[in-house]
């Protein structure tokens, strides 16, 4: 049993930091497309568009039944072929974009349930001054759910955030990535991945910190 | 001149209300009592297809509903010419006084903001809540929040106002503020039809009385005469057990 190679770590952190910007690129581009699918097929979910709603329950159903890394996989290893105009997707493109539809599926269920928890006066209101059912929607069920599912989403995004790790399976040097080449030039894994892992912390815990100021902003209509 | 034939709804096998006909004039209020449970809210509900109606015809001016082959616009243009006041009050929690009044003048009237907003704040002044412009829902007491409700439905300038049960939910120190306010709407000769509990207010502004029982129209007159010379039993029963003194 050795002690901590302190001084190796503390040179460690800026060669770390230097890849957090691509980690938080991948998680914020995911986490923005991820939201707008999600709303999208929550909005149907509750509407129940025809035909329409069958594909989403079978998008969620797949998304939310198969383990990340396998979709990744999937997308890295086939989408070129089966689309032409991706012949040249790399890892962050593939990395972004399996972490939308997964994480899209999950957060789809979590504002379809924000919106049926709107209470059912506020419906009944919006509809009795005549208000179309988009109208109702943009205005008045969505605020009001946005409030209901915003801890939760900021939880998916906190998850987001440290799922962009897997990108370095697909090749992407991000934090994780550059750990690991930093390990195997050092052999210092115990305290390579240590460092990273503070990293990661810190960076969650600051959007933590955000997160409970967004909730006061949204709370504030609600104040007695 | 507001007409209903033959306005059905059924929960199931439960026939909630059983062919209901009603004509309303211009600038005439009328009061529904009965006992609960006999399709009072309902009616004023299936009225503004907030529950859809079975069976039967509304119509408001040129617009005629048929509730069997109703189409989505029509529902909307019927919604827009009724007003509805709710028991629970409803106002949007998301929006403060002022933009609860203006909400519906903006997004489905498509009316400037100025002029909704001076508008909106010739109600707050009506409804003596100027301070509370800008406070939300959930800062505002029942009476308050009930007179904002009441504010909204003013604003629509709509053909006919619906009055759900308006203070059945408010402690009783703020019925007398939201009852004051609805006396005032109906000086205004605002058509009106009010479901309520309150026999005094009723017989104090209503031109019209009906009592409803079992999802029907079982007497109706003006309230001089069903307050004090019910024909019906089970009116006369009804009143003796809601008011003070018997009539």
């Amino acid at each position: 049993m050795r002690g901590l190679d302190l001084d190796y770590m503390l040179g460690l952190v800026p060669v770390i930091l230097g890849y957090v910007p691509l980690t938080l690129f991948m998680a914020v581009a995911a986490m923005t497309c991820a939201l707008l699918l999600a709303l999208l097929m929550a909005v149907e979910r509750v509407v129940r568009v025809p035909v329409l709603d069958l594909f989403v329950r079978l998008f969620i159903s797949f998304f939310r039944g198969t383990p990340l890394l396998v979709q990744l996989f999937l997308f890295y290893y086939r989408l070129p072929q089966v689309v032409p105009v991706l012949t040249q997707i790399n890892g962050v493109t593939a990395a972004i974009m399996g972490l939308t539809l997964h994480f899209a599926a999950y957060m789809a269920e979590s504002i379809r349930a924000a919106i049926t928890g709107v209470d059912r006066s506020q419906w009944e209101a919006a509809r009795s001054i005549g208000m179309t059912q988009g109208q109702m929607m943009r205005r008045i069920i969505l605020p009001q759910a946005a409030r209901i599912a915003t801890p939760t989403l900021l939880n998916y995004f906190i998850d987001m955030i440290k799922s962009t790790s897997l990108a370095f399976t697909l090749g992407v040097t991000e934090m994780m990535g550059a750990t690991q080449k930093e390990a195997a030039g050092s052999f210092l894994y115990f305290e390579a991945f240590l460092v990273v892992a503070v990293i990661y912390w810190i960076m969650v815990e600051a959007l933590s910190q955000l997160q409970g100021r967004l909730e006061t902003r949204l709370g504030r209509a609600y104040v007695r | 001149m507001i007409s209903v034939r033959g306005l059905t709804k059924r929960f199931g096998t439960n026939t909630v209300l059983d062919g209901i006909d009603l004509d309303i004039a211009d600038g005439e209020r009328i009061a529904i009592i009965g006992p609960s449970g006999t399709g009072k809210s309902t009616l004023l509900r299936c009225l503004n297809f907030l529950d859809r109606p079975d069976e039967g015809v509304i119509r408001i001016g040129d617009l005629e509903v048929d509730a069997a082959r109703a189409t989505k616009a029509q529902i909307l243009a019927l919604r827009r010419r009724t007003a509805f006041v709710f028991q629970s009050y409803a106002l949007f929690t998301n929006r403060t006084a002022r933009q609860n009044i203006t909400e519906a003048l903006t997004v489905v009237q498509r009316m400037p903001r100025a002029e909704a907003e001076a508008r909106a704040d010739a109600i707050l002044r009506e409804t003596g809540l100027t301070d509370k412009a800008d406070a939300y829902p959930a800062a505002l007491s029942g009476g308050q929040q009930q007179r904002v409700g009441i504010g909204r439905a003013m604003a629509l300038n709509a053909q006919l106002m619906l009055f759900d049960e308006p203070t059945s939910a408010l402690d009783p120190e703020w019925v007398g503020e939201v009852l004051d306010l609805m006396r005032r709407v109906a000086e205004r000769r605002q058509t009106m039809l009010i479901v309520t509990h309150e026999m005094q207010f009723a017989r104090e502004i209503a031109d019209r009385v009906i009592f409803m029982d079992g999802g029907r129209f079982v007497e109706q007159g003006p309230p001089g005469q069903i307050f004090q010379a019910p024909h019906d039993n089970r009116t006369r029963d009804f009143l003796r057990r809601v008011l003070p003194v018997a009539p």
